[in-house]
């Protein structure tokens, strides 16, 4: 009995691994920073150029950090519901326009709308590299304290805003700074 | 000919020119960076490494070496600085952790269910083998037997 049970259940336990293996997303890479200081940062405002934006100027604020480019297809899929959540005005959302023209960025929030509370340049990605930026659209919620919470690879939908990130913020909000 | 020449170019290409080659002053410099970015995955084209994409991360991330190489950082302390950001998923060979354990003895595990199976099989086999002859005999006299007493049945009948 043993002798034609064994193999069925080997082929049983390899099945649920390959299946659980195909239906991973291998572009979804957990992050170091998770729980970690957000990385340092001082860049120059996108709408204001002469002005530099810092960590230390959103401290204590529970803040969305929304890495974008003109560039990005995804970015674009995107943008109508960060242009939602921004009128929830649930967060402070920080863009990163991460390896863009100044001047196609600019003209890409006059033609679809700026969620932004502030957007920051970053034309050479070293900034981007300090937060591990690989794929972009990439989003991350930091608490009052700049510590990195959570963070979401590819376009956040309208489904994520209100089942992962109100929620998120919600709790974060109450927290002390 | 042009077989030959075939061949001649698939032994040449290993010593093609790698995407972005840079040069250092420095030649201990020059072979740390060579063999860091060869050590480095890039995370947008998965299955290559740093000094082998054309992606725009790899060549920021392998900027990022050059640079910190030339400032004089350490190995170590490259690789710390990329697992920092990207995680150990940015290294081809991750160190070995209670994390990776799995894959790192999954394979030797595999390996040890393999030989004990294979010393098994082999172990039943050669018990039955030696068993073989008489079982064989027994069975052949017990048939025997039958095919008699039905006989004798028949003939009582």
């Amino acid at each position: 009995m043993l002798k034609y049970l064994l193999p069925l259940i080997l082929f049983i336990v390899m099945a649920i691994f390959l299946a659980v293996g195909l239906n991973l997303n291998p572009s979804e890479i957990p992050s170091p920073l998770l729980d970690k200081p957000a990385p340092a940062f001082a860049a120059p405002k996108l709408l204001a150029p002469t002005e530099k934006l810092t960590n230390a100027d959103l401290m204590g604020k529970v803040w969305l950090f929304n890495v974008w480019a003109s560039w990005c297809v995804s970015c674009r899929e995107e943008h109508p519901v960060l242009n939602e959540f921004a009128k929830q005005q649930a967060v402070t959302i920080v863009g990163l326009n991460y390896k863009d023209e100044a001047a196609a960025a600019k003209n890409w929030l006059e033609t679809l709308g700026n969620p932004y509370n502030v957007s920051m340049m970053d034309q050479d990605g070293r900034i981007g590299l300090d937060w591990g930026v690989y794929g972009v659209p990439e989003t991350f919620v930091i608490d009052k304290k700049g510590v990195v919470r959570y963070k979401h690879t590819g376009p956040v939908s309208w489904n994520d805003v209100q089942t992962v990130f109100l929620p998120l913020i919600a709790k974060l909000q109450e927290e002390m700074p | 000919m042009s077989r030959y020449l075939l061949l001649l170019l698939l032994v040449l290409s290993p010593l093609a020119q790698a995407i972005d080659s840079r040069q250092f002053a420095n030649p201990e410099q020059q072979e740390a960076y060579e063999t860091l970015t060869s050590e480095l995955r890039c995370l947008v084209c998965q299955n290559q490494t740093i000094a082998d994409s054309n992606a725009e991360l790899a060549a920021d991330l392998r900027r990022q070496v050059q640079e910190m190489l030339e400032q004089g950082k350490s190995r170590e302390q490259i690789v710390q600085f990329m697992t920092d950001r990207y995680g150990d998923f940015v290294l081809y060979k991750p160190p070995f952790k209670a994390k990776t354990s799995l894959l790192w003895l999954g394979p030797m595990a595999f390996l040890v269910v393999g030989l004990v199976a294979v010393f098994l099989v082999i172990h039943q086999r050669r018990s039955r083998s030696s068993l073989g002859d008489n079982s064989a005999e027994a069975t052949q006299a017990e048939k025997l037997a039958k095919i008699r007493r039905i006989l004798d049945e028949e003939d009582a009948s």
